[in-house]
């Protein structure tokens, strides 16, 4: 029997123990926030926060987790009452197709949550493992610049090279 | 009257009627034309009792009855306005499109047209998209048609609807009815007496065929068109509720994943079936051929059956892929039908200067960040397949033939997928979900493709090759323009069963139905290859290729990305040759008043020429009005450079719009953003890798595109609203202007003309350092 904790709720699994978070909160916990995308780590639609920390649900078995309590984007807030992150990306209209979107705003969750005012630099690095086929960059950024009191993009100073910044390399 | 398209015999045939004793106008033609691509022709010459129109986009031609021709949009399709919009006796509101979701936003947008001739708030319409079991036959949600098709049928239809339902009323109560007013749903008299829809609906059959002429409102007193209304499947989308085919659970569903061949036409020789059956929750293997899928009851269990099953299979060698190294040579030979598409000869100034060009661009891929996914149920003789094909009319058709099962005992109903951007896997695994269900007898299967193989069984956009030559005078006007590109297939949409992948792996396999060229005026390969500028001299060649060394088919804006980039990246380079402003140059060759207002606009707003320039930095400009029909777009970029790794950032955008009647303002800027981002994205950094043996980009590390590092720091758009214009589709409007402004913004940059796509990288490294 697998034990999960999901945004606070306890959960007793009879699941293969190898089974990635990401398949146990979508069908069995029928959570369906986070998102299949690559089964690599390598997109972020299946963001997640595990103890604090913005993990890829798709790679991480069930059997590791242990106590660490795990939230979902289903934490924060529903469609009447979205939390301030979701209001930001309904205001801003973040989202296409908005698939990546829930991991997005679990990725910048994450950050915000363990520092209200990042820069916007810190914002840019943390969000850089996510991908966006959409083109929804600038948006999901505005976004999380509201919630972290950042100032906007045009009153902004020169974006800052970052280290790994190869356009559009990994 | 009939019309005729000198451009359309390959397509038309002998069944061409060639009216051509009147002169073609150009703008004439295009005015007349709107939205659509519309060639009338009668199946005998000289007999027009029998004239038919045909719309030609991607998928099959549609014939259009003459009785329908004059009606707006896809009304000439499903003339019937209660196929747009039902009313019960309760006063509910049903709105159908056949169009889809496909993440730009139409869904809202389109309901805001219905809400607004309706005379209703948004939130009192149920709106429903395509489904073949109840909506319209749209055919596909492509080519930024839907605002212009199913928008512009839905603004006439509800505004004949509403005038129907006011007559009645005013009927009953015996006064004109222009006395009477309509406001969400209730039709009232000056005297106060109200009768609402559904009350009126009773007195009126709306089972009736559309009228040419509608009652439309004065566009000023227009309250919901115009208005940036929130889309209505973002509260969702951010809150984690069901919104996808792939969040779809049903009763009793099982999960399928299929392996698919490791590289073209490789057959299947052996599975280990017996030891895949005997792993932990698997109830079946689906072989048909080389069709070969997996079902377990769990997901995790079907995903570890496929890798098992994958592992354990042995294909024969299939065919080999051609060297990328010489992808563009080849090409030139296997482009077996050359269509002259535009020769056009006027008076013009002596040539003193002739400059010429190759431009070259690789194969790419749509790359949803979702693979593809659909679930399919077989129960009683029928089929259900819920999936987010941009075509469930089509999708259906080619079911039936796959399953040798009567079209109407097959249901497809469109459910959101990840954006699609075009033909990826979305028809591919909803005809795997088909095949699968048909062996799960009463169960529904949900199947979802891996990762690698939404990369490597993509419908690639094709790699292609254009060349341009162009001549000035003394005065710096362009005297004559000859261009010609090189490209595969852009539409291998569904028209038959051997269109879908797993039709072609069955044991008796179907056939793809062979690829032809697409038609002007939106033309495929040769979509915007010719310029809207004015060219006294003007000769463009589409050189098609009827086989294609790796699977293509449509990609957001299709040959118009490339055709805008080497038309106005050559803008660029006769300006320089001319001595003149890029700016100045396109508006010196510019007649079409809309498009001089776009590129005036969007200058004016970026600052141009904003000199001078930080070191490594460099602007650019691009401008095209999509497919010469649709939105006008003009884009003014900023790029940095960084010289030791030919690194290149989209720094900074600005855009002007012209898409006509704005319908959501919001919608056009989200879609102009996005597409500036992902033009940016294609035309910097993607090249699909593969060798001689197979498909070399696997994920999302063999296929990298822009990151949040890459993003642009700003995007401006400026919207040039135009009410009671025609809707034009802007979505697919920004690829190609920005492909050309970001090629002239690296020029501005560094003095290099780079005239290969990606353009950045190490390729431009060597270049600065040569």
């Amino acid at each position: 029997m697998i034990h999960l904790t999901v945004n606070g709720v306890q959960h007793a699994l009879d699941i293969d123990p190898s089974t990635p978070l990401l398949y146990a909160l979508r069908n069995d916990l029928q959570l369906h926030g986070a998102k299949f995308g690559c089964g690599l780590g390598q997109c972020g639609a299946c963001t997640v926060i595990v103890d604090g920390e913005a993990v890829f649900s798709c790679l991480i078995p069930v059997a590791s987790l242990g106590n660490k309590p795990v939230r979902t984007i289903e934490s924060l807030g529903t469609p009447e009452r979205p939390g301030p992150l979701q209001k930001a990306f309904i205001d801003h209209q973040a989202a296409q197709c908005g698939y990546c979107i829930a991991g997005m705003i679990m990725r910048a969750q994450a950050l915000l949550e363990r520092n209200p005012h990042p820069t916007e630099r810190e914002s840019l690095e943390h969000m850089e493992p996510n991908l966006c086929r959409c083109g929804t960059h600038t948006r999901i950024l505005a976004a999380i610049r509201e919630v972290a009191h950042l100032p906007k993009a045009d009153a902004s100073h020169d974006k800052p090279q970052l280290a790994a910044s190869h356009g559009g390399a990994q | 009257m009939s019309r005729s398209d000198e451009h359309t015999d390959q397509r038309i045939g002998p069944c061409l009627d060639h009216h051509v004793d009147e002169p073609v106008d150009e703008s004439r033609r295009r005015f007349m034309l709107g939205s659509a691509l519309l060639v009338s022709f009668s199946m005998f010459p000289g007999v027009s009792a029998l004239a038919q129109e045909v719309i030609a986009d991607e998928g099959a031609a549609v014939h259009i009855g003459k009785a329908t021709q004059a009606l707006a949009g896809s009304l000439k399709t499903n003339p019937y306005l209660d196929s747009w919009i039902r009313i019960d006796r309760a006063g509910k509101v049903t709105v159908y499109t056949g169009k889809v979701e496909l993440g730009t936003g139409v869904r809202t947008a389109l309901l805001q047209i219905a809400a607004e001739e309706l005379a209703m708030a948004p939130r009192l319409i149920t709106f429903l998209t395509a489904d073949t079991g109840a909506s319209p036959d749209e055919g596909l949600t492509a080519g930024s048609h839907t605002i212009a098709d199913s928008g512009s049928a839905l603004l006439n239809a509800s505004a004949q609807v509403r005038a129907l339902l006011v007559e009645a009323a005013a009927k009953r109560f015996g006064i004109q009815s222009n006395l009477l007013s309509t406001r969400d749903s209730v039709i009232k008299a000056p005297d106060g007496r109200s009768m609402t829809y559904g009350e009126a609906v009773g007195l009126v059959d709306l089972h009736r065929m559309a009228t040419p002429v509608s009652p439309l409102k004065d566009p000023a007193t227009f309250g919901v068109i115009g208005t940036s209304l929130p889309r209505v499947d973002i509260p969702r989308k951010v809150t984690g509720g069901v919104s996808y085919v792939q969040d779809m659970l049903m009763p009793g569903m099982v999960h399928a994943r299929v392996v698919m061949p490791p590289v073209y036409d490789a057959r299947l020789v052996r599975t280990n079936t017996a030891e895949i059956l005997k792993m932990p929750g698997v109830i079946k293997v689906v072989q048909n051929g080389s069709m070969l899928a997996v079902v377990a009851k769990g997901e995790w269990q079907a995903v570890q059956a496929q890798r098992a099953l994958a592992a354990g299979s042995e294909w024969s060698a299939g065919r080999a892929l051609p060297d990328p190294a010489t992808v563009h040579r080849d090409l030139r030979k296997l482009c077996t039908e050359h269509i002259e598409i535009a020769n056009t000869h006027k008076v013009s100034g002596a040539a003193v200067k002739t400059l010429s060009a190759t431009y070259t661009k690789r194969y790419m891929m749509h790359g949803s960040i979702g693979p593809s996914c659909a679930v399919g149920l077989f129960k009683d003789g029928a089929m259900t397949v819920w999936t987010h094909s941009q075509g469930v009319y089509p999708l259906r058709d080619g079911l039936a033939e796959m399953l040798s099962m009567p079209k109407d005992t097959i249901r497809c109903i469109h459910v959101e997928g990840s954006g699609c951007y075009g033909h990826n896997g979305a028809d591919d695994v909803a005809a795997h979900a088909a095949l699968i269900a048909r062996e799960m007898e009463g169960k529904p299967v949900r199947v979802q493709w891996m990762r690698e193989q939404e990369h490597t069984w993509d419908h690639y956009t094709p790699a292609m090759v254009t060349e341009v030559k162009a001549s000035l005078d003394a005065g710096g006007n362009i005297v004559d323009w000859n261009y010609a590109l090189w490209s595969s297939s852009h539409n291998e949409r569904i028209v038959n069963a051997g269109r879908l992948i797993p039709a072609q792996l069955l044991d008796k396999p179907f056939a793809p139905a062979p690829s032809v060229p697409m038609v002007q005026p939106e033309g495929g390969g040769d979509r915007n290859g010719i310029p809207l500028y004015a060219l006294p001299n003007m000769q463009v060649m589409n050189n098609f290729s009827p086989t294609m060394p790796l699977h293509t088919s449509a990609m957001r804006s299709l040959g118009a990305h490339m055709n805008v980039f080497s038309i106005e990246a050559f803008m660029d380079e006769l300006a320089a040759a001319a001595g003149a402003d890029p700016v100045a140059f396109r508006l010196k060759h510019m007649q079409d008043p809309r498009a001089r207002e776009v590129i005036q606009r969007a200058a004016e707003k970026f600052g141009w020429p904003r000199a001078p320039r930080k070191r490594n930095h460099g602007v650019g400009f691009g401008f095209a009005r999509y497919k010469n029909l649709m939105a006008y777009v003009a884009v003014a970029v900023e790029v940095s450079v960084v010289p030791e790794t030919g690194q290149v950032i989209l720094e900074h955008a600005g855009a002007a719009v012209d898409a006509g009647q704005i319908v959501n303002p919001d919608g056009i800027r989200n879609q102009i953003e996005g597409g500036v981002i992902q033009s940016a994205s294609w035309t910097l950094y993607e090249a699909l890798q593969f060798d001689t043996s197979r498909i070399r980009s696997f994920d999302w590390s063999s296929y990298p595109i822009l990151r949040f590092s890459a993003a642009p720091r700003s995007i401006n758009v400026h919207l040039i609203d135009r009410p009671g214009a025609p809707f034009l589709g802007a979505a697919e409007a920004s690829m190609g202007p920005t492909a050309g402004a970001l090629g002239n913004a690296l020029f501005d940059a560094t003095g290099q003309r780079v005239r290969d796509m990606p353009l950045a990288g190490d390729g431009l490294r060597r270049r600065i350092e040569a």
